[in-house]
């Protein structure tokens, strides 16, 4: 992405805190914006933006084919393969593409220069618009062994020229989430009241402290009870953007797929006043 | 012949298991010499492809029948690919499964499923 | 042992509340947490005081040793994972690191070696209960290796146990499918939002794949009734036997952080998961034949 651009990355170690809510709010409130959905694995963004789709794009990572003619069985690639993606059996390989790294391994270590290499797609990248807001998900197909070349080409890849970038994380503190977060300016990350959101929100506090990216807290789905996350962002000094109380309208309007600031005044000056924060607390 | 099955020890009281890739030992037994040898199953600690590097072992030792009470996909094609002929375990005894097969009981094992995907990354 | 797994496709549905509620219900014996990414269940259970952890090796990861390295540059020009970066000398990067071993074979000095990395750690609990449970590193991915080591670790600790509960992550990906290896039926815990059906959808599927059968709960259902009579539809035309809905309820928060199970307090969602605990032990018995 080229320079002066803003990418903030929503992240939450736990399922369910409201990250995709947070990120298609955000989104959809915010002048040039670009919203990205990076949880290939269950993209959720499109439920809410239902996008025009204006462009797709495959993704392909490259698997080793065998020439059997050229093949004399010495099996240095079936040695070789970490990950036990090469078989030889009854004077042939037989090469299992799903769990093949594409790491082109196979085909350097063969002395009979045997292996050659094809494309296969796992998946696809779709841009599309949603009233004034651009939409780019990733989705990956099915039974795909990594998500992170589509998380790469979603994020290194200049689709759309826009200012501000809100880029949805899958859960969790895994590789597909480090991909997600690795050109972040900024993060936000969102957590709820609950041991369980506290436990895996340290998670990814760790992850972004790691990767020394500046960032925020939102507390969502707040009560008046006893708030163990709110209480560890006070002890450590996280700064904390907004406290979202649970509303059982906001609950109900989500559950319903509807992007909630475009559909009442009072979210769409929560996440208005959320906007303004938030752009002020990056540019400190 | 060679048959073989996985085991969840090295005796013959151990229980057929239920993992083909992720079982800790195999038994080979030869119908001829009536030998039984039980093999250490290195897949079993695969980061992945558990299935395929157990198959390649199985092929490796020479079997002509496999007893198993289920099996993945990419196993199963190695297994058929190499000529190995698949049987559905019956109960979990050892010895009762062996008899069963040589008195021709077992039947073929036909549902294959889908893999179980313990395949690594990083 | 019998196996019963608590899924829930989309994060976030109650899953590990619900788990936690049938390990206090059925007083079992073992029971395993099989969310390594995440694990929350000893969050919720009181569990043994003493544990046993045992180190879980994934790939190994390059490394480079500087003084034999001669900055060729044949690593950085072969690695596909974008994982050897040259910074006034090549070196690689951790977590990027895929452990192929390409980097290692092209390299004409011997320079980079593959290493053993920890992965994470197997967890085991235990007194009279066997807890099983595992912490995946941050970083690493496709826990599925990990998850089936902590159903054998259960297996292994509690061999005469008759019965166990256990937790499983969220998502349809290896993690899932590794947990539903060997159980002997799936609860799906859902809820009533487009995307919770979605998932559940898949989650289903998945379990079906693997010819493991399942019932459903729908936990929050009252926030939207609509979505909630849809799902029991879906149940309906699939053939998939509905066992209860569950109320939105203020006290669980509380609950969940002071580890008070909902059940022992007098509120509508902890009565609402014993009659789940009932219908789905109901159905559990007849798929298995009798436990005690």
């Amino acid at each position: 992405m080229g320079v002066n651009k803003l990418k903030i990355a929503i992240l939450s170690g736990k399922g369910g805190t409201g990250k995709t809510l947070v990120s298609v709010n955000l989104a959809a409130v915010c002048n040039d914006s670009t919203y990205i959905d990076c949880d290939v694995e269950e993209p959720n963004g499109h439920i809410f933006f239902k996008p025009v789709i204006e462009d797709k794009s495959d993704i392909k990572v490259l698997i080793p084919v065998c020439d059997d003619a050229k093949c004399t069985g010495c099996r240095a690639c079936v040695e070789f393969c970490n990950f036990n993606a090469l078989a030889h059996v009854n004077g042939s390989l037989m090469i299992f593409e799903d769990i093949c790294h594409s790491c082109g391994g196979c085909k350097l270590v063969c002395p009979e220069n045997a292996i050659t290499e094809k494309e296969k797609t796992i998946g696809k990248i779709e841009i599309g618009k949603s009233n004034e807001t651009n939409v780019i998900s990733g989705i990956m197909n099915t039974g795909e062994e990594s998500g992170v070349p589509i998380i790469d080409e979603l994020l290194n890849r200049d689709f759309i020229d826009t200012y501000n970038y809100f880029i949805d994380c899958p859960p969790g503190s895994s590789c597909t989430v480090m991909e997600s977060i690795k050109d972040a300016d900024y993060c936000i990350l969102v957590t709820e009241p609950t041991v369980m959101g506290l436990h895996d929100f340290k998670m990814v506090y760790e992850l972004v402290s790691l990767f020394k990216k500046p960032h925020s807290v939102i507390l969502n789905k707040c009560t008046i009870e006893y708030n163990p996350a709110k209480q560890f962002c006070l002890d450590e000094n996280i700064n904390i953007l907004m406290e979202i109380p649970y509303d059982s309208e906001l609950a109900l309007l989500n559950s319903q797929g509807k992007i909630v600031a475009r559909e009442s005044r009072k979210f769409n000056e929560m996440f208005s006043i959320l906007l303004e924060t938030v752009l002020k607390e990056v540019h400190k | 012949m060679i048959v073989a099955m996985p085991v969840e020890g090295k005796t013959m009281s151990a229980s057929i298991n239920k993992s083909f890739g992720r079982t800790q030992y195999f038994l080979v037994y030869n119908t001829e010499t009536q030998q039984k040898t039980f093999l250490a199953n290195e897949a079993a600690n695969a980061q992945g492809g558990a299935g395929i590097q157990a198959s390649q072992f199985i092929v490796d030792q020479h079997t002509n029948a496999l007893l198993i009470p289920m099996i993945g996909k990419n196993a199963a094609d190695v297994l058929k690919g190499a000529g190995v002929e698949l049987y559905m375990t019956s109960g979990c005894s050892i010895s009762g499964n062996i008899t069963a097969f040589l008195d021709g009981k077992l039947e073929s094992l036909t549902q294959i499923h889908a893999g179980f995907h313990n395949h690594g990354g990083k | 042992m019998k196996k019963l797994l608590i899924l829930s496709g989309k994060g976030g549905t109650g899953k590990t509340t619900v788990s936690s509620s049938f390990i206090k219900l059925s007083q079992t014996e073992a029971y395993a947490d099989c969310d390594v990414d995440a694990p929350n269940l000893h969050l919720m259970v009181d569990i043994p005081s003493e544990s046993t952890t045992k180190s879980f090796y994934g790939l190994p990861k390059a490394n480079i040793d500087t003084q034999k390295c001669t900055d060729c540059g044949q690593c950085m020009e072969h690695c596909r994972f974008n994982a050897i970066k040259n910074n006034d000398g090549y070196t690689v990067d951790f977590y990027a690191c895929e452990g192929c071993g390409v980097c290692e074979y092209v390299c004409p000095t011997e320079a980079i070696s593959m290493q053993k990395a920890t992965a994470g750690n197997l967890i085991l609990y235990r007194d009279n209960t066997v807890f099983s449970t595992a912490k995946l590193n941050m970083g690493f991915g496709n826990s599925g290796m990990l998850v089936a080591e902590v159903k054998n670790q259960l297996d292994d600790e509690a061999p005469d146990a008759e019965f166990a509960v256990i937790d499983g992550s969220p998502g349809i990906g290896c993690p899932v499918i590794a947990s539903i290896s060997g159980v002997d039926m799936v609860l799906v815990v859902t809820e009533p939002s487009l995307s919770g059906i979605s998932d559940m959808s898949r989650v289903i599927d998945t379990a079906e794949g693997f010819m493991v059968d399942c019932a459903v709960c729908i936990n929050k259902y009252d926030i939207n009734l609509e979505n909630t009579e849809k799902i029991e539809e879906i149940c309906r035309n699939r053939n998939i036997p509905m066992t209860g809905r569950i109320p939105f309820d203020n006290m669980v928060v509380g609950a969940v952080n002071n580890r008070i199970s909902i059940t022992d307090i007098n509120c509508p969602a902890g009565n609402a998961i014993k009659d789940v605990y009932h219908s789905t032990m109901k159905i559990f018995k007849t798929e298995t034949g009798e436990i005690e």
